[in-house]
């Protein structure tokens, strides 16, 4: 089992090697891009918004009840609700949703590319499938990080409506909060673990579409276990970055 | 032309291809017929480059292909046209954007040459009022010829088919078998198809190659597969009753 696990490390990074062989043209490479964007970017912010906005309520909520000692300020609640969402919430939970998300929807449009030949008919072309399917996908995730700023300020507001309007802290006190003891580099460390959460989300999912093997139930099986393995690696690289960069 | 030199191939311990020598003429319709597990689809994709064969070569027009460097290999795939067995279409593009793949792809045309040759070989394939559509709104004979069209549009030397009237009802996989034979005339294109279809195999084979158990059983054309005397190749062409009348009257005719 462990070597099994290791050729497939091994395969994974040959494919990241291959992604960069034989570039298709850049006319093509364009469209393939702008296309990938508007799949994986565009389509994806709906869902960020709703999630990240209910999320930054519910945080400043339950920050705001659990402070029942009167000695502890209520500007906390600013200050723990952009903790919360900026260290942790945008870069890392919403990726684990974007592995469900995005990820899927990778694995599965490339694994039925390969059930219906689609892969083979550009390979017979002499076409490096690799670089025209995957290539755009790693481009369009290194926006990924513009998802997660809207998702940060959404969670925020979020958090502050709920909090002021909920009655649970002033607005001045919440502004207060979310300026106390803040340190921009929390902010580079969030769009850090994001950058290569985005290259995760793009490349993980389409080396479980590309090399899967079988028909439709294949591809559904593929899919599935793409978004545990890249909430894995998410998880884990989300700890070796937060050990190397803030301890 | 292509010509096949001794190839065999393996995966793991098993020998798929044993020893395949033959060689595909321009300007024909030639034909690999054969049991499923006979190594046809192997043979097929060894051509295609797609499978590396262990030992022998594969020589198109003279140039041999295990002796070509990478870009070799990549300009020599520019010049093959393949039909899939299940039209291998894509997707998410329409009828002629499917078709002007490889043209905006390999080519430097320009917009509107493309389109001009694209609308040339959508014509030539008679596809009507199926320009903007996805490949899932027509039906499978349509979406043959636009497998065609696509494999055709940057005049290929050669034409890889396989299985191309699965799932075709007798008329349309006529019209799909004559279509391929006319274009190959046409333009004098190496044609290579993969069949299980015993209709194609008494129209349009002028060269038949059956292959058993990965080795090449018998080659012939589809007028001397009615005489032959192979029992291999008789069992399997001959297996239904039908073929059988239709071979014992072509003997008698003969005669």
């Amino acid at each position: 089992m462990l070597v099994r696990y290791l050729s497939q490390i091994g395969r994974y990074f040959i494919m990241l090697k291959d992604v960069f062989n034989r570039p298709v043209k850049w006319s093509v490479m364009k469209q393939l891009i702008l296309k990938e964007i508007d799949d994986l970017i565009i389509d994806s912010l709906g869902i960020v918004c709703f999630i990240s906005f209910f999320v930054g309520g519910v945080v400043a909520i339950q920050t705001a009840l659990n402070l029942t000692n009167p000695l502890i300020p209520k500007y906390l609640i600013g200050f723990a609700t952009r903790q919360s969402i900026v260290l942790e919430f945008a870069p890392t939970f919403i990726s684990i949703i974007m592995a469900g998300k995005m990820g899927s929807f990778i694995t599965s449009s490339i694994g039925s590319m390969r059930v219906t030949e689609q892969i083979e008919a550009l390979e017979v072309m002499g076409v490096n499938a690799l670089n025209y399917l995957v290539f755009p996908k790693m481009i369009a995730a290194s926006l990924y990080p513009f998802v997660i700023g809207i998702s940060m300020f959404l969670g925020i507001f979020g958090g502050y409506l709920a909090g002021v309007y909920g009655g649970f802290t002033t607005s001045q006190e919440f502004i207060t909060g979310l300026q106390n003891e803040f340190i921009p580099f929390h902010i580079a460390y969030a769009f850090i673990k994001t950058l290569v959460f985005a290259f995760l989300l793009a490349t993980i999912p389409s080396f479980h579409g590309f090399f899967m093997k079988g028909g439709a139930l294949e591809v559904g099986k593929a899919s599935t276990v793409s978004f545990v393995w890249t909430s894995v690696v998410i998880i884990l690289m989300n700890y070796i970055l937060t050990q190397l960069l803030l301890s | 032309m292509i010509e096949v030199h001794d190839i065999k191939k393996s995966f793991g311990d098993q020998m798929v291809l044993k020893g395949i020598s033959t060689s595909f003429e321009a300007g024909k319709t030639s034909l690999v017929i054969g049991q499923s597990g006979s190594g046809k689809t192997v043979f097929l994709k060894s051509l295609l480059g797609v499978h590396h064969v262990d030992s022998g070569h594969i020589a198109f027009d003279g140039r041999i292909y295990e002796d070509m460097n990478k870009d070799e290999k990549r300009d020599i795939r520019t010049e093959i046209g393949m039909v899939f067995q299940g039209s291998a279409l894509f997707d998410s593009m329409t009828v002629e954007e499917n078709i002007g793949f490889p043209l905006k792809m390999f080519t430097n045309k320009t917009a509107a040459e493309i389109k001009e040759r694209v609308n040339f070989v959508i014509d030539r394939v008679n596809l009507i009022n199926a320009n903007h559509k996805k490949p899932s709104e027509i039906s499978g004979g349509m979406q043959k010829r636009v497998a065609i069209a696509r494999a055709i549009v940057n005049n290929p030397k050669y034409l890889f088919c396989d299985e191309p009237n699965s799932g075709l009802d007798p008329k349309t996989a006529i019209v799909i078998d004559n279509l391929i034979q006319e274009i190959t005339k046409e333009y004098n294109i190496t044609t290579v198809i993969n069949t299980h279809d015993m209709n194609s195999v008494m129209e349009i084979g002028e060269k038949i190659v059956f292959l058993k158990n990965g080795l090449l059983e018998w080659e012939g054309s589809n007028k001397e597969i009615f005489k032959t005397d192979n029992a291999a190749v008789t069992d399997f062409v001959y297996s239904s009753e039908l073929f059988k009348r239709v071979r014992k009257m072509y003997l008698e005719d003969d005669v």
